[in-house]
């Protein structure tokens, strides 16, 4: 384990906003320095009010965070020194060009005269934007948008980068662009990068920790490995034609539990996810236990576990319900 | 230059930016007074004779009417920029930032000062063009954007803090449009005070408009009235500091509330 003073460290945030929405309900973070951790979860679920805490935008109600060693609450103005952001709208002026933008940002953190010049043209070229520096950033794609986003964060060369939902919006081939680029960020010497997603794909690519966050506070905590490890063996999921009552689900998981090499069935509405040792090899069993139990089924597939399976698993829901269950009561509401 | 002074004078050129790279908008923002200017002109031009305007070109008395009316009817939209800087992130973004937040307030208020400044300027001189005559010379026409600036600034200030805290373009919009007219006719934009009914003119006492009206109007004629431009330019810097003091306040809830 490293022995440095973690880079973000968390502890039982609490955020209610007006209207008694709990953003937040004992959320604790701990990222080690030079590492890149991410926060997973669907909408609403407290990420992107973590990051403005954080980054030292919005005070929580109880709870105390550190950034780099600074204290967000008692040295805010030190904490922005050190921590570049990138949020879900970064805001570039529209009207401004894209070396406008940079100039200004570098200016707020004061680098001045030939020092901002080197540094605006260095971020210009390495986020490949030098042909259009020139240019009203109106006019830029969305990809273009974003690589400007994270230079803007970059300008200062922050020892903390805060990733809000960098890939939201992006077409495919933006969003693997975008995946290259923070990848070869995290390379970089000392720079810790917490980055929140809804993406699953994404946390397990580019994160070497990932939390899942779910209702205002970490479920799970681990490498994606270690987590898609915790759930042995592979993921067998089975889609019934009718979705079974309480007490079928009970004589069903109590059937398919007890088939050799099966060790877990959840229920998800017409879904089950079960865990085999084998999957290939525990499916004719299992279909044969369905169809005793005098259910029908309409699909099965076999799979590795992904970080799906491990939402699943701790939050107690499907990682795709969950968002548009909370997305939906949240509409409108702070996030 | 002290930091929090550099970041302001970035802040407003960040926003005299977007009025620069925007020609059709500032096209827009002056075609309104020169059609009050010389639509009203002619309309009215008669009116001179009933008496009480303190010249014998209705055009003379026209002229810090408009200038007052743009000035009020341009700021009271600073609202809309701000609520667009809130959506787009870049506020947060700046948030985020050592940058002072006086400085983020600031940038404000002298970017719209500046606009108003220049626009009042531009105003004069088109009455200028169309034959008006200002007897108060520079002097009074300084004191007349002077007043225009501040009630810029009471209106520009209290434009942010609803935009800030309704967040929605509807309500900006409905306020404005309640206002404008209401505003311009209960002063003595276009008619002398003693032509107006009376309670009309009672309520005109107490409309900020008014002031700037009686301020700029009187330093600009032939024989000044410097109690009366002390005391409406004074009452205008007060209620200035008022409504930034207030937008200042609505800054930080809007900061709590993130």
């Amino acid at each position: 384990m490293n022995t440095r003073a973690p880079a973000v460290q968390a502890r039982q945030l609490v955020k209610t906003y007006p209207g008694d929405v709990t953003a937040l309900n004992g959320m604790d973070v701990t990222v080690e320095p030079g590492t890149v951790f991410g926060l997973l979860g669907p909408n609403g679920a407290g990420k992107s009010t973590t990051v403005k805490i954080l980054t030292t935008l919005a005070r929580p109600d109880s709870g105390t965070a550190t950034v780099a060693g600074h204290d967000v609450l008692r040295h805010p103005d030190r904490v922005r020194r050190a921590i570049g952001v990138v949020a879900q709208n970064s805001g570039a002026d529209p009207v401004a060009t894209g070396r406008e933008n940079l100039r200004l940002q570098g200016r707020l953190y004061g680098l001045r005269g030939a020092a901002l010049n080197r540094r605006v043209d260095e971020l210009l070229d390495r986020f490949t934007l030098t042909e259009a520096a020139g240019r009203q950033v109106k006019g830029y794609s969305g990809g273009m948008r974003r690589r400007l986003d994270v230079a803007l964060g970059l300008v200062h060369r922050p020892e903390v980068l805060f990733l809000d939902e960098p890939t939201t919006g992006l077409d495919p081939e933006a969003r693997t662009a975008m995946w290259d680029e923070i990848g070869r960020l995290a390379g970089e010497e000392g720079l810790t990068i917490l980055l929140t997603t809804h993406y699953l794909e994404e946390a397990d690519r580019l994160a070497e920790r990932v939390a899942i966050v779910d209702r205002g506070r970490v479920v799970v905590e681990g490498t994606p490995d270690s987590l898609k490890g915790e759930l042995r063996g592979d993921a067998v999921h089975v889609e019934l034609r009718e979705a079974p009552g309480e007490a079928g689900r009970t004589l069903l998981a109590g059937a398919l539990t007890g088939l050799p090499g099966v060790h877990e069935a959840l229920f998800d509405g017409r879904r089950i996810s079960a865990r085999a040792d084998d999957g290939a090899a525990a499916m004719p069993a299992l279909l044969a236990a369905l169809e005793r139990a005098g259910v029908t089924v309409a699909a099965a597939t076999v799979a590795r576990p992904s970080l799906d399976d491990v939402y699943l698993r701790y939050a107690g829901r499907r990682y795709a319900e969950a968002d548009t269950t909370d997305s939906l009561a949240l509409a409108g509401g702070a996030r | 230059m002290s930091n929090a002074m550099s970041q302001t004078w970035y802040m407003t050129q960040r926003q005299l930016l977007v009025f620069a790279r925007q020609p059709a908008f500032a096209v827009i923002t002056l075609i309104q007074p020169v059609i009050w200017l010389f639509l009203f002109g002619n309309l009215f031009k008669k009116v001179i004779e009933l008496g009480g305007f303190g010249t014998t070109s209705y055009l003379d008395y026209l002229v810090p009417g408009v200038v007052v009316m743009s000035a009020l009817s341009s700021n009271m939209w600073a609202g809309m920029g701000t609520l667009e800087e809130i959506q787009r992130g870049t506020l947060n973004r700046f948030l985020t930032t050592p940058v002072s937040r006086a400085a983020l307030m600031n940038g404000n208020v002298v970017n719209n000062g500046l606009v108003t400044a220049g626009q009042s300027l531009i105003i004069v001189l088109l009455g200028l063009l169309g034959g008006a005559d200002y007897p108060g010379g520079i002097a009074g026409t300084a004191v007349l954007v002077v007043a225009a600036v501040l009630l810029g600034t009471v209106f520009g200030a209290l434009s942010n803090a609803l935009g800030m805290l309704v967040r929605e373009r509807e309500s900006i919009i409905g306020i404005n449009t309640f206002l404008l007219l209401p505003l311009t006719f209960l002063s003595s934009a276009f008619m002398a005070p003693s032509q107006m009914p009376g309670w009309m003119r009672h309520i005109a006492d107490f409309n900020p408009l008014n002031w700037a009206m009686v301020a700029g109007r009187s330093a600009m004629s032939a024989d000044p009235d410097w109690g009366a431009v002390l005391g409406r330019g004074g009452a205008l810097l007060a209620l200035a500091v008022a409504a930034v003091w207030l937008s200042i306040r609505t800054f930080r809830s809007y900061q709590r509330s993130v």
